[in-house]
């Protein structure tokens, strides 16, 4: 018996929703370092290059080996893939902020700090979140990828466990769930880009 | 009040101000004229702070420009309002990050946009305002902070004629009231007449005339014939560097 769908469901969303939580917290700041210093974008960004492209499903093994069989490889994998394209897209909107702004915040006398809080953390954060939603579709077909292994929970898991059942109506029942959830998380990123993006 | 001393600046290998000699008195305004490309944004930036001189300097009540100057406001060619602050956020971040209490900041931003004819747009976004509207946040963003002095870049040119000249109404109503120095940039003759005591003529990195503008202040001067003898005076000076050539 595979229990309870909406429980996998549960445990797939919070995995997803961690994961891009993490992403946010590690690329924002990193993107916002080599948006602003020359000198570590020149030093950091040829390693981002190098392992931006590289499949990251390849690496589950290694996670699995490296942080565990449970949730956290799982979280790891679909961090790895979100947090470059979060890296690169902060840095190249800093790097696209338009120099009347930064006239304007000079000429305003804002200090270090509040030139973030007023210009920068704003400038991107529209371009974070067309990240995101860019992001989403591979992150959530890595999750099921990572949810045939090692795990009893997860809608990947689900799904492909009613299908080695022969249980089709549940499986169906996973896929459209799946989809729902889709929905959810994308219904998400729109509500937070109207709330704290207000003037686009 | 300025004294801007043999200054240059280059952009790389391009020189864009070569021998800058310019002395503003206080509470006057310089209108400085010239073709697209000459150089005047660069002299307004360099005087805001905001540029550095690779020789010379600029002297603003005796002491060097350094950097942007707390009591130097600046209208930036478009305005360079925030697109995700409304009118309210705009024009009171200055004030914010002066640290004036909250009741102080609300009295002085309502009284700017409210003199500005802009106080019921006041929770609007600058994408949901005409460019006449953008023109008078900017302005009141510069106000509000009670400059010394005022710097504008291009401050009408975006604008259409009647919104031309309904800003330039403004500035020299604003100016009369309370008299700084003020200098403005421009590409229009009729400006430089209508808003400039002195007139700066710029061709290519330099200063070529400065005339003297008896008519200013006169805000009736656009249907004085006196108005257009002095245009025609600008222009036939913009003029003749072209003929030099
Ligand atoms: N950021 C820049 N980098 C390189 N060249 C510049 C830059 N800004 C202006 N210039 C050059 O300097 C000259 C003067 O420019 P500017 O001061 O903007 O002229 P104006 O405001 O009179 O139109 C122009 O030839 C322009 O191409
Ligand atoms: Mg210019």
């Amino acid at each position: 018996m595979t229990g309870d769908l909406s429980l996998h469901i549960i445990i797939s969303i919070f995995r997803i929703t961690t994961a891009i939580v993490i992403s946010l917290g590690i690329g924002i700041p990193i993107g916002l370092w080599l948006g602003l210093s020359k000198r570590a974008d020149a030093v950091l960004s040829p390693v981002t290059y190098i392992l931006y492209p590289i499949p990251k499903v390849a690496f589950l093994p290694l996670f699995m080996m490296l942080f565990g069989l449970g949730n956290s490889s799982k979280i790891i994998l679909i961090i790895s893939i979100i947090v470059f394209q979060i890296i690169l897209t902060v840095r190249d909107g800093v790097k696209e902020i338009p120099t009347e702004y930064y006239y304007s915040v000079k000429t305003l006398g804002l200090n270090r700090w509040q030139i973030y809080r007023n210009m920068v953390i704003p400038a991107v954060f529209p371009k974070i979140i067309s990240a995101l939603r860019v992001s989403i579709g591979v992150s959530i077909a890595t999750l099921f990828f990572s949810e045939n292994f090692a795990t009893t929970y997860g809608i990947g898991y689900f799904i492909m466990n009613c299908w080695v059942m022969v249980d089709y109506i549940q499986m169906f029942a996973g896929i459209l769930a799946m989809s729902i959830m889709g929905i959810v998380i994308f219904k998400a990123i729109d509500l937070m880009e109207r709330k704290l993006c207000p003037w686009i | 009040m300025i004294n801007v001393r043999d200054l240059g600046v280059n952009y790389g290998n391009e020189l864009a101000l070569n021998n800058i000699d310019l002395d503003i008195p206080g509470n006057r305004t310089c209108a400085i004229i010239g073709p697209s490309g000459c150089g005047k944004t660069t002299l307004l930036y360099t005087i805001a702070g905001l540029l550095k001189p690779s020789a010379g300097k600029v002297l603003i009540n005796d002491e060097e420009v350094q950097g942007a100057r707390r009591e130097t406001g600046v209208i930036l060619q478009n305005g360079g309002l925030f697109p995700w602050k409304t009118v309210w956020d705009n024009v009171s971040l200055g004030l914010k990050v002066r640290k004036f209490d909250k009741s102080a900041i609300n009295q002085k931003v309502a009284a700017i946009l409210e003199e500005l004819g802009i106080l019921e747009h006041r929770n609007k976004y600058p994408t949901q305002l005409s460019a006449g509207q953008k023109q008078r946040v900017a302005i009141a963003r510069a106000l509000v902070l009670e400059p010394d002095l005022l710097l504008m870049d291009e401050a009408s040119s975006a604008l259409d004629a009647i919104n031309r000249e309904l800003i330039q109404n403004l500035i020299l109503k604003l100016y009369k009231k309370n008299p700084i120095t003020m200098v403005l940039v421009t590409h229009s003759i009729e400006e430089a007449v209508f808003l400039g005591q002195t007139i700066v003529i710029m061709k290519q990195a330099k200063i070529n005339h400065k005339i003297n503008n008896p008519y200013f202040g006169d805000e009736d001067i656009r249907s004085k014939s006196d108005y257009y003898n002095v245009c025609r005076e600008v222009r036939e000076l913009l003029r003749g560097e072209d003929e030099e050539q």
